[in-house]
């Protein structure tokens, strides 16, 4: 499933509007998703405060939400764009891949919550195809 | 037996009684239908599903979208006993309409989308929570006949 000409376009179409809102969106997508998924609170034990709109929620939000920004400036090229921070993630970091689809999927909640008129079902599919596709190309160095 | 907190009663209960079911079930069916395409293998007989705007103004499709937001209400209304509740349907889905039961949860996603849309900034991460495990319940009862 391959993001085609009309999917990039339709990413960073999407992107356009919600890039301003990417703190934003980082910080209420990590929030939401340590309290959704609870389970995902077992890669934070070293923070001081798992909390929404926390200042370590806030700060790692922003971090995934630039990894974010740096996916679609490297869409065309995504195993290659990424391949610095699926290394991270493979060796040091060592998230179980099947969250990042939970992570996505709380990403999109947000944008959808956030640009309900903007976020289509057009721009979802998109969307999602391109969340997952950063997500191959984040495990592409796990094994 | 699901375990259910006053505040999840509450946001289910909520949820659903502003909800319009003519607006939120079609969104829901024809954005599943869209995003993920393969879903459309069991609506053969709908019509012309050719195109995302077809699809959304397939009446076929919003007619059954509502058709499943009105099934969800009973879920609602007998959240204590969600899995008898829906053991009609399951039969239903597994024997004569041979859904896969990865199916439920992708509409499931899709419905949590049209609900974030709704609410907006009301979606907060406990009512997110609530509303998933309701449609997790749900979802375990309607793949509890297949055999």
């Amino acid at each position: 499933m391959s993001l085609t000409d009309k999917d990039k376009a339709a990413v960073r179409a999407m992107w356009g509007k919600i890039s301003k809102s990417a703190d934003a969106i980082g910080a209420d997508a990590l929030g939401r998703m340590l309290v959704v998924y609870p389970q995902t609170k077992t890669y934070f034990s070293h923070w001081s405060d798992l909390s929404p709109n926390s200042a370590p929620v806030k700060n790692h939000g922003k971090n995934v939400m630039s990894g974010v920004a740096l996916a679609v400036s490297k869409i065309d090229d995504l195993t290659s764009g990424l391949m610095a921070l699926s290394e991270q993630h493979a060796f040091q970091l060592r998230v179980d891949p099947a969250n990042f689809k939970i992570l996505s999927h709380c990403i999109l909640v947000v944008i959808a919550s956030m640009f309900p008129k903007d976020f289509t079902p057009e721009a979802h599919v998109s969307m999602d195809k391109f969340f997952c596709g950063l997500s191959l190309a984040l495990a592409e160095k796990y094994r | 037996m699901v375990e259910w907190t006053d505040f999840e009663r509450a946001t289910i209960q909520d949820i659903f009684s502003k909800m319009d079911y003519e607006v939120v079930g079609p969104a829901a069916l024809s954005r599943c239908l869209i995003v993920y395409p393969w879903t459309q293998r069991y609506f053969g007989n709908f019509g012309n599903l050719y195109n995302a705007a077809a699809i959304m103004g397939n009446p076929m499709v919003a007619k059954h979208g509502t058709t499943i937001l009105n099934s969800l209400e009973r879920g609602v209304k007998k959240m204590d006993n969600i899995k008898e509740t829906y053991a009609e349907l399951s039969k239903l889905h597994s024997e004569k309409l041979r859904v896969d039961p990865d199916n439920f949860k992708l509409l499931s996603d899709c419905l949590t989308i049209v609900v974030a849309a709704q609410l907006g900034k009301a979606f907060t991460g406990e009512v997110q929570a609530a509303f998933q495990k309701f449609m997790a319940v749900v979802v375990s009862s309607l793949g509890r006949q297949y055999y």
